[in-house]
């Protein structure tokens, strides 16, 4: 350990920065648009419709029988292949990720509707509120109330998860750091640096959970 | 024309029968008090009076609107029907005075000066001012169900539902929600009660509805009820209920 060399971390920083720039990036938009869709799913999946029900739980099922590394393959190649033109490798990825992780959401969104009581459901019909209105201001805010801390960790995984965009290219933070260790020959400076920030800002993330979990404990 | 009109009612779940050939109906300004032991199908029977349960057979008006109808546009209906339930249902994540205005706000389309003017008066009515900003978790049950009460008349409603509005209270609280409950009947507004407080019925009803398993077994009025001689089982329930 004596020629480990904190210069080339110091060093390197703007460059890892750009990278982690990509990686929260990715991430806080998978979170968004994977929620938006998750959320969509969940409905379906609980709307009397048969059919409506049946799509959105083959979505679920297939997407969750498939490994993560192997959707963002698929649709860095097929993206382009049905738009008919390049749409660079952050949106292809981008898209993988909000298609995946919307089944997860999906079923943890389908939990949190279905731990509002239906008395509530009621409530809400009795005073006149359409279906919709019914969701968005009595059922949803209580669902995403009680899946919160289930919510969150979904999301730290995502961040994790994000560090496979390597396999098409992508500059995230893990690959600006593989980039310096193979250039200047520093692999275990920057693989501790990597360990150690995934650390932390998981560590972090976990932390606000906990809190929230105090604030927020499940079952009212 | 009767405010609320039923007619023939039957309701199945798959092969289960719950209500069975339901025929009533309630005036403007009357008090009807539902009751009969429990699984006898008089909460069910409230429900459908605002298509909360679906039914079968048969048919329901609400000021002249059928509610089974499929043109019925039933979010309107509803918003004109008030609804109190057993466990108050008040919407936990929003404070006492949002829970009031919600409805206001997102189906009477009033503005938000209108509706907390509104609600402040009404919770000024139960008595609960005081609580408008606290969350519902922070009341005590008879408060919250005193708020559910103020939110349903916030809508102005033609008629009020209450589905048994004190079993899940404490003893000590029961009377200062049928308080509220005897003041608006005095007041004049049609309701239909679901309840076991006999003595509510006897100082407040106009007529008495008695059922079991899932038929209407009496209907008439509250002396009739109270001081004739009832079919068999209406003599055994009221025996059971008022000896305790």
């Amino acid at each position: 350990m004596s020629d480990f060399d904190f210069n080339i971390i110091i060093e390197s920083i703007p460059f890892l920065l750009e990278g982690m720039g990509l990686t929260l990036l990715l991430t806080f938009f998978a979170i968004v648009g994977g929620l938006a869709l998750g959320v969509v799913l969940a409905l379906c999946r609980l709307s009397p419709y048969g059919w409506l029900s049946f799509a959105a739980a083959t979505y679920v099922n297939f997407f969750r029988s498939m490994p993560l590394i192997l959707i963002i393959f698929w649709f860095y190649f097929l993206v382009p292949f049905i738009l008919g033109r390049p749409v660079g490798g952050f949106y292809s990825v981008l898209i993988a990720f909000v298609m995946f992780e919307a089944a997860y959401y999906c079923e943890i969104m389908r939990a949190g509707i279905q731990s509002v009581r239906t008395g509530q459901v009621y409530a809400g019909q009795a005073l006149g509120l359409t279906y919709k209105q019914n969701m968005q201001f009595v059922v949803l805010p209580q669902a995403f109330r009680a899946m919160m801390p289930i919510l969150l960790t979904q999301a730290i995984i995502l961040f994790q998860d994000t560090s496979l965009v390597y396999v098409v290219g992508l500059r995230d933070f893990l690959v600006a750091a593989d980039i310096v260790a193979n250039r200047d020959n520093r692999l275990m400076e920057m693989y501790l640096t990597v360990a150690l920030v995934y650390f932390v800002l998981c560590l972090m993330g976990q932390l606000c959970i906990n809190k929230l979990q105090k604030k927020y404990p499940s079952g009212r | 024309m009767s405010m609320i009109e039923m007619k023939n009612v039957s309701k199945w779940y798959g092969d289960f029968q719950v209500l069975s050939e339901c025929t009533t109906s309630v005036e403007k300004g009357e008090v009807v008090v539902v009751c009969g032991p429990s699984g006898s199908g008089k909460s069910t029977l409230i429900k459908t009076v605002n298509g909360l349960e679906p039914f079968q057979k048969g048919i329901i008006t609400v000021d002249d609107i059928s509610v089974g109808a499929e043109e019925t546009d039933l979010p309107k209906l509803r918003s004109q029907i008030g609804m109190v339930f057993q466990n108050f249902e008040l919407f936990p994540h929003i404070s006492i005075i949002e829970n009031i205005k919600l409805a206001q706000l997102k189906v009477l389309n009033r503005d938000d000066e209108e509706s907390k003017k509104r609600g402040m008066a009404l919770l000024d009515r139960v008595g609960l001012a005081d609580q408008a900003t606290k969350f519902p978790a922070e009341l005590s049950g008879g408060q919250q169900q005193r708020v559910a009460i103020a939110r349903g008349l916030a809508m102005d409603p033609i008629a009020m539902l209450f589905d048994e509005p004190t079993s899940a209270l404490d003893p000590e609280m029961i009377n200062e929600v049928l308080d509220v409950m005897t003041e608006l009947a005095h007041e004049g507004m049609t309701m239909m009660v679901v309840t076991h407080e006999m003595g509510f019925a006897r100082r407040v009803a106009n007529r008495v509805i008695f059922m079991d398993q899932g038929r209407i077994e009496e209907d008439c009025t509250k002396d009739e009820f109270f001081e004739t001689d009832r079919g068999e089982r209406a003599q055994e329930f009221l025996s059971k209920i008022l000896t305790h």
